[in-house]
């Protein structure tokens, strides 16, 4: 990973990498900044229907604030919808999804490397057959034993469903991981007398890091972002942030509201830019020693 | 490693997958072979605050009673698969035969729900899983080409596609490219008509959701090939360079191939998610026209339907057709795990 | 119809003043669980606040209000208890509710607590009060005064005027005067609904569930939507009623269909282009086919009890409900939320459009059992007309074939 081969090329070649990646940065981003830009603005603005030009220049925004910006959509989201409670609910449920999941997921799949049986090939298709489940058919499977059994709305249910929904796509990622693992490290720790299970705590959980992280990065997107499950199996009180920016659309879109949801996803979208900046080593080096030598 | 062993290990996310996707996949095929039963109608009169109207309603007693009876439901088999609104058998069987011609029978057939949908969605399939890995290939060589202390912006940029919440992202992109927004006033005067409407027409509506789809999935294939160029064997690449091999020949004979595995994944989640397409159909009120069999279900489970029967049954189809696509990769998979179980 | 009711119904609607002296919390419950689920906009969030006003020591009020609430109200409903004691549904909604047997009728309730609930507001079906109704609602027709005059018609009585002042408001310079909601997903069913039953159509067969709108009303109602798309944005597919509403207050349209509910948005002047607000006016529906009643249909949004419930539950939700369309949740805000059916009403100008679209005559919602499956029929297989890919009696046989599946599923056809 050091200043590489790769690293060097011509110069022109170098001028044609870069001018395509700040044209997509461009358009990976613009709708981004937009957003941003325009959640300082009212929404008679932002979502012109006159001329587009009006979130540029926000002509509503000065009639109706005084001013070119208006922090209303911030206040109004976190002040007097008390964002943040949705942001609490949202950090236990990321914090135990992803926990949960690379519990699960990590002992799944070193059992999964390690068994050397063709059974191991059918639980795999077998996994990635549950994952074509629709997830809309299967929330609304959930519903109705969920209330009969009083488990509805509580955010234990989201979680556990969210690591089961994440279970395949965790298994296959973590599996072809350990698979990269050499063999002889876990065994002759075994042949020194370890049990399958302490081999697997002393030897492997040191050295298994870089894939959990990155396994882990994917769980966390799933859960963070989520919305199908958390919208239709949490109540209003334990919400967390996509249906809570849901509700500031409303059925029918309320005035004002809709820059709550607006200025609740630019700053929903602020935790993960600290997470990628801090965990983007870890990705790189995870993904590497796992899925992509599988 | 021994079975019982083998069996401790996995039984947590085991446990947590039979519970809550096999329970239901089995429930979902009951459901979609047992229709509710007979409902018994009752005539009677009703008044709501705007006058009084005869009018039907369920006889909850009798209906009831057929329950008791049967509590399953009502057994139809394959009914359900093959009516109109599924596979449509009896009526392709009717267009065969009285079809003028070759585009008459199509034009016929794509008019049937299932198939309409089933165009689009493998359409949108086709094009969206490669077009979206060969984007995130891209990118992830240009950010591999990039100084150092670059890389971190870059690669936060690149994901941001990926996680702004689709709920709201789409509602932004739908307003920029209305006739009047940012993006739609740029494509009218890049073609040149100040007419033109993205959401107007079917053709326009398709390419949309395919920009949108390559958009927003393009940076999972690049994170995962972006991680992958970090293995590519230095030695590999230095020696083919001494061998006197063009930056092209490395491309193509070293990297590639390395990344090979990589893509086999990136192939296998991408055309299931692409199957499954629903979100930027409904975020995009793109309904009138693409369809998806995954729409399909959703309208089917919204309330005004409550055709359970019908979603199951398109749930099982959903399933199976991720298993036909995905069998060249699954048998590819099942060779090299031969290879690296022996 | 009967007369009478309708009588009572305008009267709440036209506002009888009343005194409003109930007090918030006090709400005369012992004790009892409350939890009530319902649709996401500012009306239905004003009775269930003031549901939640009747929480004490001993009674727990739950609300959850999301647009997702028909997806959950039934399973909820279904357990035994109930995880919600009361529905806030609609026309359309109660139905399946009712179906499946989960609403506890009201009429002991009423007996005991609540004989002072005005007999307008109550719904009977089968001779049973099945829930107590608050807000009316339609579809109905604005224009905007100031572009009407300048192009010199007057305010359209009937679609073919309604086409024709189009025409001229066109000729005037604004390239699509006619907004209405005729997004597909749920939108453009109910246009058909309306338009249907505005020619006169019948959705079935008398008494039965096999479909009837394969005929000359149905071609009429079709054809007169497609002249209609001619005046509209060429997105009218993608139109749900956010979007009408935007389009209107940037006063891109001349006149529009939309929900009774939205017009004190569009009058408020509120990030509206300037001109547009002061000029909005509410009106009837225009008719169709030339009959005399404004071609919509008429909508009641109303609380109910859950069946699988305790009789304490069951008394305490009642109480709790009554409490929050008591005409004290009627204040200087909340006046203008919605065409409340609510005693000490104060209609405004915003209310004209359903008021008048009542005293027309409009049929409400159709409650067949069936009716659902007939909305989303129309829903789906209308796009390819209006786009021009097939014609009417297409776009009305395939109509019924996906109904028929569907109501084959339903069990309400062999």
């Amino acid at each position: 990973m050091t200043a590489n081969v790769a690293d060097r090329r011509s110069l022109p070649l170098q001028a044609v990498l870069v001018g395509f990646l700040i044209v997509w940065i461009i358009v990976a981003a613009f709708p981004f900044l937009w957003t941003l830009w325009g959640s300082f603005k009212v929404e008679g603005d932002f979502f012109s229907k006159a001329d587009w030009t009006n979130a540029l220049t926000g002509p509503m925004t000065r009639t109706e604030t005084g001013g070119a910006f208006t922090g209303r959509g911030y206040q109004g989201a976190w002040v007097t919808n008390e964002f943040w409670r949705a942001g609490l609910n949202t950090l236990i449920v990321v914090v135990s999804v992803v926990t949960i999941s690379l519990t699960f997921g990590t002992l799944g799949g070193y059992a999964l490397a390690r068994s050397g049986y063709r059974y191991v090939f059918w639980v795999l298709i077998v996994a990635l057959v549950f994952r074509a489940m629709p997830h809309v058919t299967l929330v609304s499977g959930y519903l109705l034993p969920f209330f009969q059994w009083n488990l509805w709305g509580h955010l234990p249910t989201a979680i556990i469903v969210l690591v089961a929904i994440n279970q395949p796509f965790t298994l296959w990622m973590l599996t072809s991981f350990f698979q990269n693992i050499p063999k002889d490290l876990d065994e002759s720790a075994m042949v020194d007398g370890c049990s399958r299970f302490q081999a697997f705590r002393l030897v492997i959980i040191p050295v298994m890091w870089p894939g959990v992280i990155t396994t882990g990065l994917f769980s966390f997107l799933l859960a963070y972002n989520d919305f199908a499950v958390t919208a239709m199996l949490l109540n209003q009180e334990n919400q967390t942030m996509v249906p809570k920016i849901a509700s500031f659309l409303g059925t029918t879109q309320t005035k004002g509201n809709v820059m709550f949801a607006v200025s609740a996803v630019v700053s929903a979208t602020a935790p993960l830019f600290l997470l990628v900046m801090f965990f983007q080593r870890q990705i790189v080096s995870g993904l590497t020693a796992g899925a992509v030598k599988g | 490693m021994k079975h019982k062993t083998f069996l401790w290990f996995i039984l947590p996310s085991a446990l947590a997958m039979l519970l809550f996707i096999a329970m239901p996949i089995v429930s979902v095929l009951l459901q979609s072979v047992f229709a509710p039963h007979e409902q018994v109608i009752r005539e009677v009169e009703n008044c709501d605050v705007f006058g009084c109207k005869k009018s039907t309603i369920v006889d909850v007693e009798a209906t009831a009673a057929l329950r008791e009876a049967a509590p399953m439901g009502r057994f139809v088999g394959t009914a359900i698969y093959t009516d109109r609104n599924h596979l449509a058998l009896s009526e392709i069987g009717t267009i065969w035969s009285s079809a003028t011609g070759a585009a008459d029978f199509f034009k016929q057939v794509l008019n049937l729900p299932f198939y309409g949908a089933l165009t689009f969605t493998l359409t949108y399939t086709a094009l969206v899983t490669p077009l979206a890995i060969l984007l995130g290939f891209s990118i992830a060589l240009a950010v591999n080409a990039i100084p150092r202390f670059l890389r971190g912006p870059a690669i936060f940029f690149s994901l941001l596609p990926m996680i702004v919440t689709p709920l709201v992202g789409a509602l932004i992109l739908f307003w920029m490219v209305d006739a009047r927004g940012i993006l739609g006033v740029a494509i009218q005067s890049l073609v040149g008509d100040p007419d033109l409407s993205v959401k107007a027409s079917t053709p326009m509506m398709w390419s949309m959701l395919i920009v949108y789809g390559v958009w927003s999935t393009a940076p999972f294939a690049f994170v995962v090939y972006y991680a992958g160029l970090q293995t590519v064997p230095q030695d590999t690449l230095e020696s083919a360079m001494i061998d006197g091999a063009t930056r092209w020949q490395r491309l193509r004979f070293v990297i590639i191939p390395h990344l090979l595995p990589l893509t086999t994944f990136l192939l296998l989640i991408k055309i299931m998610d692409n199957f499954r397409v629903f979100e930027p159909i409904v975020s995009f009120n793109a309904g009138a026209h693409a369809q998806s069999l995954s729409y399909f279900i959703y309208a089917d489970l919204s309330a005004t339907n409550r055709l359970l029967s019908s979603a199951a049954a398109t749930s099982v189809l959903t399933i199976l057709g991720v298993v036909v696509l995905l069998s060249p990769v699954i048998v590819h998979t099942w060779k090299s795990f031969g290879r690296t179980a022996s | 119809m009967t007369t009478s009711i309708r009588g009572l119904a305008l009267s709440g609607l036209l506002g009888t003043t009343m005194l409003a002296g109930a007090a918030y919390a006090d709400c005369g419950i012992a004790a009892g669980k409350v939890s009530i689920v319902g649709n996401d906009f500012p009306a239905i969030h004003t009775v269930a606040d003031a549901a939640a006003a009747c929480a004490t020591g001993t009674v727990e009020v739950k609300v959850n209000l999301t647009k997702d609430h028909e997806k959950l109200n039934a399973p909820g409903m279904t357990a035994k208890p109930a995880e919600y004691s009361s529905a806030i549904v609609a026309s359309s909604s109660i139905v399946p509710l009712m179906g499946a047997g989960l609403l506890r009728p009201l009429d002991d309730l009423i007996a005991a607590h609540g004989t002072d609930i005005p007999k307008g507001q109550l719904i009977t079906i089968d001779g049973k009060v099945m829930a107590v109704a608050f807000m009316a609602n339609a579809q109905h027709m604005f224009v905007r005064k100031d572009v009407l005059e300048a192009a010199g018609v007057a305010a359209p009585k009937t679609y073919d005027e309604l086409l024709a002042a189009a025409e001229k408001v066109r000729a005037g310079g604004m390239a699509s005067p006619f907004c209405s909601t005729y997004g597909v997903g749920w939108n453009l069913g109910q246009e058909f609904v309306n338009m249907y039953l505005g020619m006169g159509g019948e959705f079935f067969k008398p008494g039965s569930a096999e479909p009837a709108v394969n005929n000359e009303k149905g071609v009429a109602a079709l054809e007169t939507m497609k002249a209609l798309t001619g005046y509209m944005n060429p997105d009218f597919l993608t139109f749900d009623s956010n979007a009408v509403t935007a389009e209107w207050e940037a006063g891109n349209c001349a006149i529009a269909t939309l929900w009774g509910s939205r017009a004190a948005v569009l009058m408020d002047g509120k990030e509206s282009a300037p001109g547009v607000a002061e000029n909005t006016v509410a009106a009837a529906t225009p008719s169709a086919g030339g009959n005399a009643f404004p071609a919509t249909t008429l909508w009641w949004d109303g609380w109910t009890v859950a069946a699988n419930i305790s009789d304490e539950d069951a008394a305490a939700t009642f109480m709790a409900m009554k409490a929050g369309i008591a005409p004290s949740i009627l204040t200087a805000n909340t006046m203008g939320q919605a065409v409340w059916m609510i005693e000490g009403y104060q209609p405004t100008a915003a209310a004209q459009g359903v008021a008048e679209s009542i005293a027309g005559g409009a049929p409400s919602y159709p409650m067949e059992p069936y009716m659902g499956a007939m909305h989303m029929a129309a829903d789906g297989n209308l796009a390819d007309f209006l786009t021009g890919k097939e014609d009417a009696a297409t776009a009305l046989a395939d109509i019924e074939a996906a109904y028929i599946a569907a109501a084959k599923e339903g069990g309400f056809l062999k």
